[in-house]
């Protein structure tokens, strides 16, 4: 607000009159005698991704200063890591990015095996790769498409949607859930892929194409997207560093900087992918960076689908009879063993991939780390005491004493885990560094000086998730 | 730069200073006293050979009941570092003593310490001396004690705050 000529040029008011002032408005008083107004926005609020609250300082339109106000969501989530087993905390890790939990789980289990210096097979590593791409594009979807309706472009949400969910059948079909999957374990994971999985990648990524081309059309030239994202929201290259910003953010700014590169974990060191990188850092290059890493994202996966060890997953078959998974857990309980250890079973639907066939295609070879597969705690006395050993209170997975941290490229930038062990079955201290963080420490810098419209969209280029800011 | 340098060019210019290094798992790691932290801290930043400009994560670990850490601090607080130029990560950290929880702040440094700080007040109750300003992160000013030490207990139930006005 541009103050008019009279009240400049006359003498400021008088000073005193602010003391008896009784309704506050704000500090910093202009010259021009106007106050500013204190608006509150959030904690809850639907264009709120989650629950924060931004208490903003405006004069007219333009945003004077913000203070944000996070940990509405804070569910302990260290805390509750110390105190089960390190496979308990699955679950918990789940809900720390809940758009993308896959990388969450395979973060954490990665974290673990690096403490206990445990090697996964190439296909688990594989797999993860895989579901961590997925993971990724459907929080990319998630980010541009709410970013989009939030500016009226309601198509493209409901497209983008269209398309997660397409990503999410795959993922369903492979976890046996759509959100909390709980997926990793430590050592390998729950189970191995359904046996046409490749063919669902191939159609659910042909579906994302045929989305993204649409949104491309819809969006990038658009000129009303252009205008409220093109110059907008401005987080420098130096800002950024100084603020620890990682991920799509930094890009945006010109860093090329992506865990996936920079330290290669998994197997991403054999896969060709570029790292798209911005220019100004404004809402625009966010976008834009957003949107060629989901095509990124799908360069990889493919090429892993395509190397990928071990090849298609036979579950049927020839020559020797299936036992019914109840009447093979009776015939084990009764000491009827004999041939029980080389009997293949089929399991329930819900645990198909657990098979011992499986089992060893995505478990490391580790008998002090990963429960043995069903055929074999049940056929055997050893597997048996195998079971137990790893679910006993007090025994299970127990590292050597040390500490180690992790780093994986998460959706919105560098998801850590910092795990000291102190060589007993629970983890000492798990620290997780939230991706979320430093974007929204950093938030003022993109908020300030800006106009009040602008705070929603810039908000939603950030891409705060909740669950892992508040942890 | 590899780990080791890194630990090498710190401990050439620190000598006793620098209490202990190890490089367990590969995470090459630095132990120093409080006094000398933020100099450390400092040297990693600017350091043309270092050049650690991202305080990637900053925490703290309550070793209260840790076997075999009876006789050292309580509390450590752990930096990890990240430089972009050069592309390599070490670790820093500093035992704090329970009686006297006071840690230089690292603000002035990196502008992320802020929240992070606040965020280790909050979770462990050590004060970062000249914060600009230290109120809790993520729990409310209400919350009585500070949930990450060891000695407070899962269960324990914070009393109800009724609404503000």
């Amino acid at each position: 607000m541009t103050p008019t000529p009279e009240t400049t040029s006359a003498t400021p008011p008088a000073a005193p009159s602010r003391h008896v002032q009784e309704i506050f408005l704000g500090e910093g008083v202009p010259e021009s005698g106007t106050e500013n107004l204190v608006v509150n926005l959030g904690p809850s609020h639907p264009a709120m991704h989650g629950i924060v609250r931004i208490v903003t300082e405006l004069d007219g339109e333009q945003v004077v200063k913000t203070d944000v106000e996070i940990g509405y969501l804070h569910r302990a989530f260290e805390k509750e890591c110390e105190i089960g087993p390190y496979n308990a905390a699955m679950p918990y890790t789940d809900r720390l990015n809940y758009v993308s939990p896959l990388i969450n789980n395979f973060g954490f289990c990665s974290a673990v095996e690096k403490l206990l210096g445990i090697e996964t097979t190439e296909r688990c590593q594989y797999i993860r790769v895989i579901l961590s791409e997925i993971s990724r594009m459907s929080d990319h979807l998630t980010c541009v498409g709410a970013s989009a309706m939030e500016l009226g472009a309601f198509t493209v949400f409901l497209y983008m949607i269209k398309a997660r969910e397409f990503l999410w059948e795959v993922i369903e079909s492979v976890t046996g859930a759509r959100l909390t999957i709980s997926h990793g374990r430590v050592g390998g994971l729950k189970a191995d892929l359904p046996t046409d999985f490749e063919a669902q990648v191939r159609r659910a990524f042909a579906e994302t194409r045929t989305v993204l081309e649409e949104s491309h059309k819809l969006l990038t030239s658009n000129r009303i997207f252009v205008d409220r994202m093109q110059g907008v929201g401005i987080l420098t290259r130096e800002e950024a560093i100084a603020y620890a910003v990682t991920g799509p953010l930094l890009r945006a700014s010109g860093v090329p900087f992506d865990v996936r590169r920079a330290t290669p974990y998994w197997v991403y060191d054999r896969l060709d992918f570029e790292i798209p990188v911005g220019e100004t850092g404004d809402n625009y290059d966010r976008y834009l960076v957003r949107m060629a890493e989901m095509e990124q994202s799908m360069r990889i996966a493919e090429q892993a689908l395509a190397q990928l060890p071990g090849g298609p997953v036979n579950v049927d078959h020839e020559g020797r009879p299936f036992a019914l998974p109840a009447e093979y857990v009776d015939r084990g309980k009764l000491g009827k063993t004999e041939g029980l250890l080389i009997t293949d079973i089929r399991l329930s639907p819900n645990l198909a991939g657990q098979e011992r066939r499986h089992h060893e295609k995505v478990n490391a070879p580790d008998k002090r780390t990963v429960l043995p597969p069903k055929e074999t705690t049940y056929g055997s006395i050893e597997g048996l005491m195998n079971h137990f050993m790893l679910i006993m209170d007090g025994f299970g997975i127990r590292p050597p004493r040390g500490e180690v941290y992790f780093p994986v490229e998460g959706a919105n930038g560098e998801l850590g885990f910092y795990v000291v062990s102190d060589g007993t079955d629970r983890p000492y201290r798990v620290r997780c560094r939230p991706p979320c963080l430093p974007p929204m420490a950093a938030l003022h810098l993109m908020l300030e000086g800006g106009m009040v419209a602008d705070i929603v969209p810039t908000f939603g280029s950030v891409n705060m998730i909740g669950g892992e800011l508040d942890r | 730069m590899q780990g080791p340098d890194i630990l090498a060019r710190l401990q050439e210019r620190f000598g006793a200073a620098v209490l202990a290094t190890h490089a367990e798992h590969g995470d090459h790691t630095l132990l120093v006293g409080l006094g000398t932290l933020l100099e450390v801290l400092r040297f990693c930043r600017d350091d043309a050979a270092l050049q650690f400009d991202m305080l990637m994560d900053l925490t703290a670990v309550d070793y209260l009941t840790y076997p075999g850490r009876e006789d050292t601090p309580r509390f450590e607080v752990v930096y990890h570092l990240y430089s972009v130029p050069h592309n390599h990560r070490v670790r820093i950290k500093a035992g704090v003593e329970e009686d006297a929880p006071v840690v230089p702040t690292a603000v002035p440094l990196w502008p992320i310490a802020n929240w992070l700080e606040r965020e280790v007040w909050d979770m462990y109750g050590l004060r970062f001396a000249e914060h600009p300003d230290l109120r809790r992160l993520l729990l409310y000013e209400q919350f009585e004690g500070h949930p990450l030490r060891k000695d407070y207990p899962v269960t324990r139930r914070q009393p109800l705050i009724g609404p503000r006005n």
